[in-house]
């Protein structure tokens, strides 16, 4: 036995923790344009190289170079520009009336608004999101109203969900958003049936699937790429890689041995990495695997590269585990930052208008809020009836539910 | 009215179901082409085809996980976890997913599903051959649990399951499928075709979900069960002669709590009878509710007669199944009480 030593047990470590130096120099950033855009009936085993590398479009200087640009018009870049202002002061919002005690909980999206923002507008009306609790873009984006938001994160006599779900967890099917879990990744599988109905049904729709980078060490998200797979169910299968679960650097959840998008190789499911911070390169990314889905060429899965820059939760303090200037370290910037540095070299905004924007957009969140306090928040003013807790647990309510209503009396 | 098995039964439901509604989808693993390890589903991929019965991956979280997606969507599927003891890798979703759709959304979104899943003892299947957990469904808000006890039930209910616009867990008493069993291991099995209860209406025919049935009328004590034990509990009558009602439960949520106090009101006695095991198995639940709305009307304790609290084992089946002697032994206690 002297052949061998004692066996260890490796566990991963991020490179810094506080009070070091940030440091991503273990992140490869290839330039913007370097990255092929193929065809979208592509053999998936011939873009195998694009699961390692990212997708980018905005060059350092702004410009938007190479075969993924070109898609969007200066009204579209606009109104995506202001999507994802919007979605910024409401968190900012949202986060205050969280520490005044307006309601229990909050989750932003502080760096990660290009994501949720330009991937709604690759869908088409009808399309289905299984979202996470931090992908509220794809409803600021889609239309859906901020006051209606605010009721169901102040859990009010409006909120939507009747006080029954803790704040962020929205469900808008009108705008094809699902009803969010607590409980993660379940809604990746969740996804894949959906757009699998949508081909049983021979439908036109297509689903998406979202998950965080820790959630993808779930056992659904191996099920949703077994189902995705098999079946070529009409799907996107999205992973936002934000370097971080709660306290936890994504090496924990296996990332750095390749990349999550390479995770889809193994299933033979094309699969992309892209620069989640370039509005741009979302866009062409989620248009591309959207066109793969509707024509029924199957399950594209895309990692989006981006970093939360904000706590995970009102109820985390970052600084406890990573360096406090971490995020001004990360190599992919912020995403409202480089689409005004784009928009203003195309001439299409200033830093005028830019301001003018901020005040405008954060007059239109406080008069949203304002409006969702008229209908009380989590603590104070009108709240949803007490009924409410024996109502929707069935269609019907049974006689079981029926005697503790009345128990309750209410 | 045509003669069938369980098996037949279950299947003759889903195949009513399908041709009647095109929303019916069925999966689940050799449910497809095979047919289903218990022949369930054999013949209906040929019928409607691979996209509305099909196999699928062995992985029980993705088959429940894509039907409730589907579910969302607008479809009604009607799947199957081979054996009740392997639907723990789906608990996540069926607990705090099925289950929660329609409150969380507030009725947005919806999952009129069923989960077939083949349960119960009797066989020598061992450990995860055997089990009974419908106490861990029976705990969860938003679920309906069924199990039937015969081909005509079976059929009834499990339409009705389909047509329920809540997720239904149906457990098929897998000891029933080709006869009744009363507990006698040692007598040859009689098939479904001698008894009564295997005359099937053809065609569509449901049985409302919520209603128990009162397999046998008596006046001294009554006996509640379901699945495999409402035949055990007969034999038990039989051999003790006491003039016991039995009610077959049939739905465990919603439970038929009037018939059941009705009828311990007239008796006076109750004797609970299950597989699963005893501590907080779904007997806990019929003697609190017994206690509570029969309080004045009982002359003796509450009995259980259930599995024993422990793992089911392979070579002591018959010292584990509650077989009739034990069940007669406290129903003769329970009169002497």
């Amino acid at each position: 036995m002297k052949d061998y030593g004692p066996l260890t047990l490796h566990v991963p470590e991020p490179a810094v923790r506080p009070g070091g130096t940030p440091d991503f120099s273990n992140v490869k950033i290839p330039k913007a344009g370097a990255v092929p855009r193929p065809d979208v009936d592509v053999e998936p085993e011939t873009i195998r190289d694009l699961a390692f590398s990212i997708i980018r479009v905005l060059n350092r200087a702004g410009e938007a170079v190479g075969p993924w640009a070109g898609l969007l018009s200066d009204e579209e870049l606009i109104e995506g520009m202001r999507n994802m202002m919007t979605l910024r002061t409401f968190d900012a919002r949202m986060l205050i009336a969280q520490r005044q005690g307006k309601t229990s909980f909050y989750m932003q999206h502080l760096g990660e608004e290009a994501i949720s923002c330009a991937f709604r507008k690759a869908l088409a009306p009808g399309d289905m999101n299984f979202p996470t609790y931090r992908q509220a873009g794809l409803l600021i984006a889609g239309g859906y109203s901020m006051v209606d938001m605010m009721c169901q994160v102040y859990s009010n006599s409006r909120d939507p969900l009747k006080g029954r779900q803790l704040p962020v967890m929205y469900s808008s099917k009108e705008h094809g958003f699902f009803t969010i879990s607590g409980n993660l990744a379940t809604q990746y599988v969740q996804a894949v049936g959906w757009a699998m109905a949508s081909a049983i049904r021979n439908d036109t729709k297509i689903a998406a699937a979202w998950i965080g980078d820790g959630s993808t060490a779930e056992s659904d998200f191996h099920a949703a790429l077994v189902f995705a797979s098999t079946y070529k169910a009409p799907v996107i299968l999205n992973i936002v890689n934000n370097q971080w679960a709660i306290s936890t650097f994504q090496g924990i959840a296996r990332g750095g041995a390749g990349t999550f998008a390479a995770r889809g190789l193994g299933f033979g499911i094309p699969s992309l990495r892209v620069d989640g911070n370039d509005y741009l390169a979302v866009y062409a990314v989620a248009k591309w695997a959207a066109e793969r889905a509707r024509r029924n060429l199957g399950p594209t899965l895309v990692e989006y590269v981006t970093y939360r820059v904000g706590a995970h939760s009102t109820s985390d303090d970052p600084s406890a585990y990573r360096p406090k200037t971490e995020s001004d370290a990360w190599p992919l910037g912020d995403p409202i930052m480089r689409l005004k540095s784009h928009l203003i070299l195309r001439g299409a905004w200033s830093e005028e208008r830019h301001k003018q924007a901020e005040a405008e957009i954060l007059d239109t969140v406080i008069a949203a809020q304002k409006e969702a306090e008229s209908y009380g928040t989590l603590h104070a003013g009108a709240k949803p009836s007490a009924r409410e807790i024996f109502d929707g647990v069935y269609a019907e309510m049974p006689p079981h539910l029926r005697r503790q209503r009345q128990q309750a009396g209410v | 009215m045509a003669r069938m098995t369980m098996i037949e039964a279950i299947r003759d439901a889903m195949d009513v179901m399908m041709a009647r509604d095109e929303r019916v989808v069925v999966f689940g693993e050799d449910v497809g082409y095979f047919g289903g390890v218990f022949r369930c589903t054999a013949g209906l991929q040929q019928k409607y085809g691979k996209t509305r019965c099909f196999d699928a991956p062995i992985s029980e979280s993705g088959i429940v996980g894509t039907a409730i997606g589907m579910a969302s969507y607008g479809l009604l599927p009607c799947i199957e976890i081979q054996f009740a003891d392997y639907m723990y890798p789906a608990y996540d979703q069926i607990v705090s997913e099925a289950a929660r759709l329609r409150y969380r959304s507030n009725g947005e979104f919806t999952c009129p599903m069923v989960i077939r899943m083949p349960t119960g003892g009797g066989i020598f299947g061992g450990q995860t051959h055997s089990q009974s957990p419908e106490a861990l469904f029976t705990h969860v808000s938003g679920l309906k649990t069924v199990v039937p006890s015969n081909p005509r039930d079976a059929k009834g209910l499990l339409i009705a399951a389909i047509e329920d616009p809540d997720p239904v867990i149906f457990l098929e008493p897998k000891r029933l499928y080709n006869g009744p069993f009363d507990g006698h291991h040692d007598r040859p099995v009689t098939p479904w075709s001698k008894h009564d209860l295997s005359e099937v209406p053809t065609g569509h025919f449901n049985l409302p979900l919520g209603k128990a049935s009162i397999l046998r009328e008596g006046a001294a004590l009554t006996v509640l069960a379901y699945g495999t034990m409402v035949y055990v509990a007969q034999a038990a009558v039989e051999e003790t002669g006491i003039d016991a009602e039995i009610i077959d439960l049939r739905t465990l949520i919603p439970l038929d709590l009037e018939t059941i106090a009705a009828s311990v009101r007239k008796t006076g006695r109750c004797v609970v009878v299950h597989e699963a095991t005893l501590t907080s198995g779904f007997g806990a639940e019929l003697a609190a509710l017994v206690q509570e709305n029969c309080f004045f009307h009982l002359e003796a304790p509450v009995a259980r007669v259930t599995g024993w609290d422990t793992p089911y084992p392979h070579a002591q089946e018959w010292d584990y199944f509650p077989g009739s002697a034990r069940v007669g032994r406290a129903l003769v206690e329970t009169m002497e009480a």
